[in-house]
């Protein structure tokens, strides 16, 4: 008697649901993953181990958090703007934070491509300024290179570019996490600390931003996965040199054209393990976060 | 129609709501499910109307005699009002207080008119014509309280249950309506149960009270028995304000501040009297209390009426001789 | 002059915080959509509108309202049932399965393409040639329908397919590698709204004597609505603009299998720039549609609160 239900649908909506689920998310997941695991560990390791792959790793792995940090800063300035001040336009600008959302990434891919290479409108300043760092400076190693790509192509075919395309699909989940945190904030909080003395700087360096933090990182996560697994906003900014602006996703793509599936399902593999530790790290902030708004 | 409540428990996980509780409520009463919150009134309550199952074994409720156990609650015939009112935010205060007719089977539902005629007559009786367009947001508490009972009448219920019913409301509407529901009660004589954590709202309106505790009953009587005559500290301590006392032996006794006298320290009789020290005064209403200190530091509250505080001339510091069957 | 409010910045501060995220939303938001018309137009509106109409971009149009009207109605229910089942009901691995919806939002794009290529790719489970043989009892039946002189006509293309049932590299693959990407939106939209406004109302109508599908319909549907709406919008938006997993399970071949995203790409890489940003110009107002859509069911939502 104790398993009824008081709503009807239990039943209809379970069953539907899981078998859904099943189809649609768990059965092609397994499917992927009991491919990559028929590949031997010796195997694995080769794929893994390749120096193209550990290049693309890097370079996904590496910009993604640089990416996901920088979004964190320019969420939390679109934020603050956005939850405290008032000025015209305000509403636009609230809404428009979501585009990066709702516009298609291959449009993102080829818009940024064309703004941000070396005929677009900021493209133009970056080649220009590069020209006159090459000139003047004439770095070597590592920034010599990137110096001279940007000289030649603007941000384009560049990890500056991919930079560019991984930040603009990331800060809008920082804002999106930030906004009603920084809303159920109020002033009393400030206030208090006002009148114990605090200058503005201090109150938000020792009250604000640590009641913000839990929300940051969760926003950081988020972006930092997402973009791990961006593709069709990066593809075309980066031009897809190996060993030099390869991405992960790109890779996996380039070993199905192969067809190559097993070093597919691997590297797929891999990247998930890395999403879903993510996911699951998330999970956890938040419950700690629930825990300690109690 | 009298409800019966058979040996029921609850458990939430290992969490235990309710151990077997049995009541008897009898046809046309008011009963209040009194209690402190987590002592299972709640969950009572909600067993009550079939929206929530008991523990499988011997546990049943009976509603004048016919087990409703395995009644769904859509069949059972209870009227429910919750404690937030759950009113239906997107229909109007017609619509709600029509929702329960307008979904019977076909064969049962009275015609479109004969339900805007019930609903009008339950805006009557719930003192609400006129606002039969309006939507819950756009009225105050205690209109929204009374549509939702009106909602739970328009089924012509067997039982009425009600979960906190002013819980939400402020102390003004709040001792209205309590009188509003009382006389509204002994008109339509329906028999009603309700759950609240107010021990004043419990004895002012009820005709039989449940004590409840830590998912048991405590004590069932009427208001007058349980004030007067509680079966135990708790009931004592939750019903009103109480003076405790532990004599040496590890023995408690309470004793009601308004079951104290008070006289001049010169009438001091050791057979019945203690002194103590008057520290504080509150005499800004028809009684006044006295908080005294007595010789062993431990202090007693007393409730005089005003007039009696007025011819003693009293005030702090005094020494008084206080008068009862203390312990001493 | 000092700043005297305890709880904002000093003018000047202000200004600057304003004038810096200006800057960044420019840079990101508005330069982009401009960017996208800019470049579509720097031919003239008549190489535009010929991009817009030539066949390719015509089916590709079409595909991708196929899809989109295949993927969203799906995840629509899947979403609801989803929603109630979670919302309504305290079960054992309720945690679980609710992180289980969000998981293709954890998955790249192009991982979820590769997973239906390692189901019913040439080395997957159900390869093309296993699935002729599955098939064929039903394939040998709607040959014997397509014969039929009256009524052939309506199952001449389900006939077509199941002689020769493709998958992968197809379109079919296409749907279901876009239903998987746009699985969560509907779901992510509703579970938070639905327990926010908690189980009080159905409960009030079972105590009233409505079954399910009423309590549904009459109380339930009405409050969500908006909520509801928007997930769809958001899951439209994805499903019509997906990139990256159809883009692994289409075959690119033009004017078959090419939705509008993968046709901006082909356009793009043979250098036919304006043709490439005109069909894009259609994703990017399908995008400020959407928004626009978010911003009026917000307002619509907002203010009758209980």
């Amino acid at each position: 008697m104790s398993k009824r239900r008081i709503i009807p649908g239990f039943g209809l909506s379970m069953g539907f649901t899981i078998t859904y689920l099943s189809l649609i998310i768990l059965l092609p997941l397994a499917a992927l993953f009991l491919n990559a695991a028929g590949v031997g560990w010796a195997e694995w390791r080769s794929i893994l181990g390749s120096p193209r792959i550990i290049a693309a790793a890097r370079l996904t792995f590496g910009l993604s958090a640089v990416a996901a940090a920088v979004s964190v800063v320019l969420g939390l300035l679109v934020t603050w703007v956005l939850v405290r001040y008032h000025f015209p336009g305000k509403k636009l600008l609230d809404s428009m934070v979501d585009l990066p959302f709702a516009l298609p990434t291959a449009v993102a891919g080829i818009t940024l491509t064309a703004i941000y290479g070396k005929t677009g409108w900021i493209g133009c300043h970056i080649a220009s300024a590069a020209a006159w760092i090459k000139t003047t400076w004439q770095p070597t190693g590592w920034l010599g290179d990137q110096v001279n790509s940007w000289a030649d192509f603007g941000a384009a075919y560049s990890p500056l570019g991919i930079f560019i395309a991984l930040t603009f699909i990331g800060f809008p989940f920082v804002v999106r996490t930030l906004q009603p945190v920084m809303e159920d904030l109020g002033h009393e909080i400030e206030e208090a600390a006002a009148t114990l003395g605090a200058g503005r700087w201090t109150v938000f360096l020792r009250v604000i931003l640590p009641l913000l933090t839990p929300a940051l990182i969760t926003g950081f996560t988020l972006a930092f996965a997402r973009a791990i697994g961006e593709y069709g906003s990066v593809i075309f900014i980066s031009g897809n040199l190996p060993m030099k602006t390869e991405i992960l996703p790109l890779l996996i793509i380039s070993q199905l054209e192969q067809f190559n599936f097993k070093a597919a399902a691997v590297i797929a593999s891999g990247m998930l393990v890395v999403s879903f530790l993510l996911l699951f790290i998330i999970n956890l902030l938040q419950r700690r976060l629930d825990w300690q708004n109690r | 129609m009298s409800i019966s409540i058979h040996s029921i428990s609850k458990t939430f996980g290992s969490y235990k709501a309710l151990e077997e509780v049995s009541l008897e409520v009898p046809n046309g009463s008011l009963t209040a499910l009194l209690g402190p919150s987590g002592s299972g009134k709640t969950t009572l309550l909600r067993i009550v109307a079939g929206l929530e199952f008991a523990d499988d074994g011997p546990g049943k409720i009976l509603f004048h005699g016919e087990n409703v156990s395995g009644v769904p609650a859509g069949k059972r015939g209870v009227g429910f009002v919750f404690q937030h009112y759950a009113l239906f935010r997107h229909m109007t205060v017609a619509q709600n207080i029509g929702f329960g007719l307008s979904v019977l089977p076909r064969s049962k539902r009275p015609s479109p008119s004969d339900i805007r005629d019930r609903v009008h007559e339950l805006l009557c009786l719930v003192k609400l014509e006129g606002l039969d367009k309006r939507r819950p947001h756009e009225l105050s508490g205690g209109q929204r309280q009374r549509v939702a009972l009106a909602r739970a009448l328009a089924i012509r219920p067997k039982v009425l249950l009600l979960d906190e019913p002013f819980g939400a409301l402020d102390a003004r509407v709040r001792k209205d309506l309590r009188r509003w529901l009382r006389v509204f009660h002994n008109e339509i004589g329906l028999t009603t149960l309700f759950v609240t954590h107010d021990q004043e709202e419990a004895l002012e309106l009820a005709d039989q009270v449940v004590v409840m505790r830590n998912a048991r009953i405590e004590q069932v009587g009427s208001p007058q028995e349980i004030y007067d005559r509680p079966h135990s500290p708790f009931v004592y301590e939750f019903l009103g304000n109480v003076n405790k006392f532990t004599d040496p032996s590890g023995n408690q006794s309470y004793i009601r501040p308004h079951e104290i006298d008070v006289v001049f320290a010169a009438e001091y009789d050791p057979t019945t009297d203690r002194l103590a020290r008057i520290q504080h005064l509150f005499s800004a209403g028809p009684v006044a209390t006295l908080s005294v200190r007595l010789d062993d530091g431990k202090f007693v509250d007393i409730e005089l009426s005003r007039k009696q505080l007025d011819d003693l001339g009293l005030s702090v510091g005094d020494e008084v001789s206080i008068r009862s069957n203390l312990p001493q | 002059m000092a700043n005297l409010q305890a709880t904002t910045e000093s003018k000047p501060v202000r200004a600057l915080l304003i004038g810096l995220a200006l800057i960044v939303l420019s840079l990101f938001l508005f330069l982009p959509l401009l960017a996208v018309f800019a470049e579509a137009l720097r031919r003239g509106w008549e190489v535009f509108f010929a991009s817009l109409t030539e066949d390719a971009a015509r089916s590709a149009i079409k595909l991708t309202l196929l899809t989109a009207g295949i993927a969203v109605p799906l995840n629509t229910l899947f979403g609801l049932s989803a929603a109630w089942l979670v919302t309504k009901y305290r079960f054992k691995g309720r945690a679980f399965l609710i992180s289980l919806i969000d998981l293709p939002f954890a998955v790249s794009p192009v991982i979820a393409g590769l997973v239906w290529i390692m189901i019913f790719g040439a080395k997957g489970w159900l390869p093309p040639s296993r699935m002729t043989e599955l098939l064929a009892p039903l394939a040998a039946l709607a040959a014997q329908a397509a014969s039929n002189e009256s009524i052939g006509g309506l199952f001449e293309g389900a006939a077509a397919w199941l002689a020769d049932p493709k998958i992968v590299f197809a379109v079919p693959g296409i749907i279901i590698a876009t239903v998987f990407v746009t699985f969560p939106f509907v779901a992510r939209e509703l579970i938070p709204l639905m327990e926010s406004q908690g189980s009080d109302q159905e409960e009030a109508a079972v105590t009233l004597g409505a079954g399910g599908w009423r309590i549904f319909w009459r109380v339930t549907l009405p409050n969500i609505k908006w909520g509801l709406l928007y997930g769809v919008l958001l899951c439209n938006a994805r499903a019509m603009g997906e990139f990256g997993a159809v883009s692994v399970v289409s075959g690119h071949i033009r004017g078959q299998t090419n939705t509008l995203p993968l046709h901006i790409e082909v356009l793009y890489n043979e250098y036919q720039f304006s043709a490439a940003f005109a069909c894009a110009t259609l994703l990017a107002l399908l995008a400020l549609l959407t928004l626009g859509l978010k911003s009026v069911v917000e307002q619509l939502s907002g203010p009758p609160q209980n």
